[in-house]
């Protein structure tokens, strides 16, 4: 395995992210603490409810109410070298790190692409926002260039979204989030919609132009094959907390955490001649309202009555982290 | 022995009629701060709704006159103890053409209301689940009726069916039976391509039974507040139609007729006669908005964003 | 085994709104002369990518759509020919789990009724007889406390407690065939095992045959005796599962099973993928619908439709290559 860089590129500290709700108080992030490092694939796991969208969306402040960051803080040291919190930015200079530093790409490329814009005039607009003194002749430009990189034939920046494929959509869709030259990459579940052959296409694309623009990505997906695939590290997410933390093969090989080690048992590899699948009993917890307790406490096989009592913190065992009590020293 | 008598009283403050309120206000005040001003609404709806049906079913409690007694009181009487809202050109007591016109205007709005219903949504239902040439043809119809000023097919409905409270009734929902096949059509039309609409095929539902017990329940909620919203409507169809001398005979006490008179005599300075039935007229039809409004948002609430 | 469905040149062909009529009609050709028979007792997988036709077979095979021609035999009767009466027979025998659980359950309906209607319109039993049924089938896929979930609506259920009520509604009529049309494409990861389990499970306590349709290989592998692919309207491959997995025939099948993802590191590798992506079904290539992106084309691939072949032990390809 490569050796990662351990500059960080996103440094997530102690985040917290709740939604108020009539009943009471939706939890939705609770305590996050996740490093990004520079030129790194991050996959950030979890099903749904476990919170890994939402922490996507708040690293850009793209929340909407009545969700809010009740805590912490999200530190981003770009190409300038001084770290800033995201946090603590105005709405200008938020505007302006989305798109230049910091990009995001999102499920359903339908619906994130103007129905009434040519694919050209998408790339014009991303780049005539940061660089009002761009000439549209030059924007243009470049849009054809990085469709080459794309594999996309120049002739479809005269075309709309809707004359597009689905792989076709998603793939301006990078071309959108790169064009600007952004040093993280933010993709929220990119292949869910798309079939599985475009899907491996676009993996690979990913993954060329993320050597080729030199960036850092964070992929949050539900999709354990998918992060397999790409990610050198991978957070596991459960009930708004992370779960474990540790590089790739040391999450597929020996998880450590309960939950981790659940969710690899009951997902299908087509390698292997599996006659089984274990399944984990029961669903999500509710993050409403909730107690101190392991959120995995009432699934797990191996839960103790400290599980049930006491939150586990993310300790670090030697370059990975758990959140467990089977591990976590109880005093 | 104290502690038995404290716990007895415990025990009958748990189980007292004043604990039952406070249990009732504590789940109204809840509701209350859950939806906030769509339940007010709701609640003013209610209150006014049913203040004025109240006053219907009884009207001996609000007034001790008879509406149609013309040695009630003095001709043109201002209001005055004796008449609070006064009395009109022939002597009958405002007040009392008040409370038992209440019952005229209402009847004629709800069962009008009611017709319309009942013709507008089965054939809103068959024309949208259908989709063929009956759907083009009953559209087309229904397009048609819609396109006309509601109040001059009352009119016109009124003027050739003559006089009479069924007459009154009929015109009255002519107006409104395509307001309702529009909206039932266009939510069938919806759900009909509802993956629940397939799986009830699928498990052998008929056509029929398909539409009563998968398409209808679905559709209901939105009719209900069209419902309340639509007998506003009709009370004002209802108070116009009767304002121009159509429909109603003398004897009935009647709102809009009572509008019509007092218009008459404003000029001499005779204000009661106008302002009670315009103001009963504009509380009743408000009522049953609020009504409309407030269950709408009760029902189908807008999603929280996230 | 004896064949409980027979499927004999099956074609289903939609127009396209708006484009005319006449010769100048376009038409989408979603299901494209398909042929296949399931015994009694197996799961047949049908697997593909979009516009592959394989949720129009699912319902063409229970008459929820009709087919354009073609023959459809369900144990040995021709069910294209059934009018009313008998098609309604027939849904208690033969039916459908659905991709999305919450929108294939009417939201104005609880589960106890949601489950019971199917008894109630076959006329099966009397009311205090159904409610025993729908609790004992309540507790057969896992939804428990029966009695407390009865009166629960969907909004109120978890996904995986909805996808439940829906097999329960499918299955309380006691059917020998389902079709199930990607039954857990939209559950959580953890969620699928159970379901798929508690499929296979019923499948045995119950004598089920299944259809299986998915896009996802894996979870084909883990639950079908036999698969067929399916591209463009046209089945290309079918075969035994081991026979499928370890020996693919058919170049589309090859490029499907290298492209699935694996959860894995270690089985990362380059992948060899087709070019281009999935052509549009109102047009199709001439001859085998893969060959534009095919690396193994030849110029024969061109020329007229690719006969479904067997190349040895049942395993059938449309492929002409060897």
């Amino acid at each position: 395995m490569a050796e990662t860089e351990r500059e960080t590129i996103l440094d997530i500290k102690d985040l917290s992210i709740a939604y108020p709700i009539s009943i009471g108080t939706v939890r939705a992030v609770e305590g996050v603490s996740l490093p990004v490092y520079k030129g790194e694939v991050l996959g950030l796991v979890g099903e749904s409810g476990c919170g890994k969208s939402t922490l996507g969306l708040s690293v850009l402040q793209l929340m909407k109410p009545p969700g809010r960051i009740t805590g912490g803080s999200i530190l981003y040291k770009g190409r300038s070298g001084e770290s800033r919190d995201i946090l603590a930015m105005d709405q200008k200079e938020l505007l302006d790190l989305r798109g230049k530093n910091i990009a995001m790409i999102f499920q359903n490329p339908l619906t994130s692409l103007d129905p009434l814009v040519s694919v050209e005039d998408h790339f014009v607009e991303a780049i005539q926002v940061h660089e009002n003194e761009v000439k549209r002749k030059d924007a243009v430009a470049r849009a054809e260039a990085i469709l080459g990189d794309l594999g996309i034939e120049s002739r479809r920046l005269a075309e709309y979204p809707y004359q597009l494929s689905g792989g076709m959509r998603q793939r301006i869709m990078i071309g959108l989030a790169l064009i600007l030259h952004p040093d993280l990459l933010l993709a929220d579940e990119p292949t869910t919609a798309l079939d599985v052959i475009v899907e491996a296409g676009f993996t690979e694309l990913l993954m060329k132009l993320k050597r080729q623009y030199d960036l850092s990505v964070v992929l949050i997906s539900h999709n354990l094959g998918l992060v397999a695939e790409m990610a050198d590290r991978i957070a596991v997410m459960y009930g708004g907390r992370i779960a474990e933390l540790a590089s790739v093969d040391d999450i597929f090989d020996r998880p450590l955490h309960p939950y981790t080690k659940g969710l690899m048992d009951c997902v299908p590899n087509i390698l292997l001649d599996q006659k089984e699948l274990t399944a984990m009993p029961g669903s999500p917890p509710d993050l409403v309202n909730p107690d101190p307790c392991c959120p995995f406490a009432p699934r797990c096989p191996k839960v103790m009555g400290i599980c049930r009592s006491k939150t586990p913190r993310l300790v670090d065992y030697g370059g990975r982290s758990a959140a467990c009590w089977l591990y976590e020293r109880k005093d | 022995m104290n502690e038995n008598k404290n716990e007895a009283r415990a025990d009958r403050a748990r189980f007292s009629p004043a604990s039952g309120l406070a249990k009732a206000l504590g789940a109204f005040s809840e509701a209350a701060r859950k939806y906030r001003v769509e339940w007010w609404i709701l609640v003013a709806g209610i209150v006014v709704v049913g203040l004025i049906v109240f006053m219907t079913v009884f009207p001996g409690i609000f007034t001790r006159f008879d509406p149609n007694d013309q040695s009630a009181g003095p001709q043109l009487g201002a209001p005055s103890f004796a008449h609070f809202l006064g009395t009109d050109n022939l002597g009958r007591d405002v007040g009392a053409r008040m409370v038992y016109g209440a019952r005229t205007i209402l009847g004629v709005a709800i069962a009008a209301s009611f017709l319309s219903a009942l013709i507008g949504i089965p054939l809103g239902l068959i024309s949208g689940f259908a989709g063929n040439w009956l759907d083009k043809v009953l559209s087309l119809v229904m397009d048609s009726v819609y396109s006309f000023p509601g109040l001059i097919l009352a009119i016109a409905f009124a003027a050739m069916l003559g006089p009479g409270v069924i007459n009154i009734t009929l015109a009255v929902s002519v107006v409104y039976i395509p307001t309702y096949f529009r909206l039932v059509r266009g939510q069938t039309l919806q759900i009909k391509e509802e993956l629940y609409v397939e799986a009830a095929r699928a498990i052998g539902a008929r056509k029929s039974v398909i539409l009563a017990k998968y398409v209808f329940p679905n559709v209901i909620a939105t009719v209900v507040v069209v419902f309340s919203l639509n007998i506003a409507d009709a009370i004002m169809t209802e108070a116009a139609l009767s304002y121009i001398g159509l429909g109603l005979p003398a004897g009935i006490p009647d709102w809009g007729m009572d509008l019509s008179m007092g218009k008459k005599f404003l000029p001499s300075g005779v204000w009661w006669m106008i302002t009670y039935p315009g103001l009963m007229i504009m509380l009743l039809a408000l009522g049953f908005t609020m009504l409309g409004e407030g269950l709408s948002e009760i029902l189908n609430p807008r999603l929280q964003e996230y | 085994m004896s064949a409980i469905i027979r499927a004999e040149h099956l074609v289903k062909e939609f127009p396209v709104k708006g484009s005319g009529v006449g010769k100048n009609r376009r038409i989408v050709h979603a299901v494209d002369d398909v042929s296949f028979e399931i015994d009694e007792g197996e799961v047949l997988g049908l697997a593909g990518e979009s516009g592959s036709g394989k949720s129009t077979t699912g319902r063409l095979l229970i008459r929820l759509i009709e087919p354009t021609s073609g023959k459809i035999e369900y144990r040995g009767k021709d069910i294209i020919s059934y009018r009313l009466r008998e098609l309604e027979e027939l849904r208690a025998k033969v039916q459908m789990i659905f991709q999305d659980p919450v929108s294939s359950l009417s939201p104005r309906m609880n589960v106890g009724e949601a489950i019971g209607h199917p008894l109630d319109i076959h006329g099966i039993g009397d009311k205090t007889w159904r409610k025993e049924a729908v609790l004992g089938m309540m507790r057969k896929v896992g939804l428990a406390p029966a009695e407390y979930l009865y009166r629960k609506y969907p909004h109120q259920l978890s996904g995986g407690q909805s996808q439940r009520v829906v097999i329960a509604r499918a299955l309380v009529t006691r059917p020998d065939f389902v079709v199930a049309d990607e039954p857990i494409a939209m559950a959580d990861v953890s969620v699928r095992a159970l379901i798929l389990k508690l499929m296979r499970d019923l499948k045995d306590e119950m004598g089920l045959t299944y259809l299986f349709i998915t896009h996802d290989l894996a979870t084909a592998k883990y639950l079908c005796d036999r698969v067929a692919i399916m591209y463009l309207g046209r089945i290309v491959e079918l075969a035994s599962r081991d026979e499928l997995f370890s020996h693919p025939h058919h170049p589309y099948t090859k490029a499907l099973l290298a492209a699935v993802p694996i959860p894995d590191p270690k089985a990362r590798k380059p992948k060899d993928l087709p070019e281009g992506e999935i052509p549009s079904a109102i047009d199709p290539p001439a001859g085998c619908h893969f060959h534009p992106r095919c690396r193994f084309a030849k110029p024969e691939c061109s020329g007229g439709r690719p006969p479904l072949r067997d190349i040895g032990g049942g395993h059938l390809s449309a492929c002409i290559l060897d």
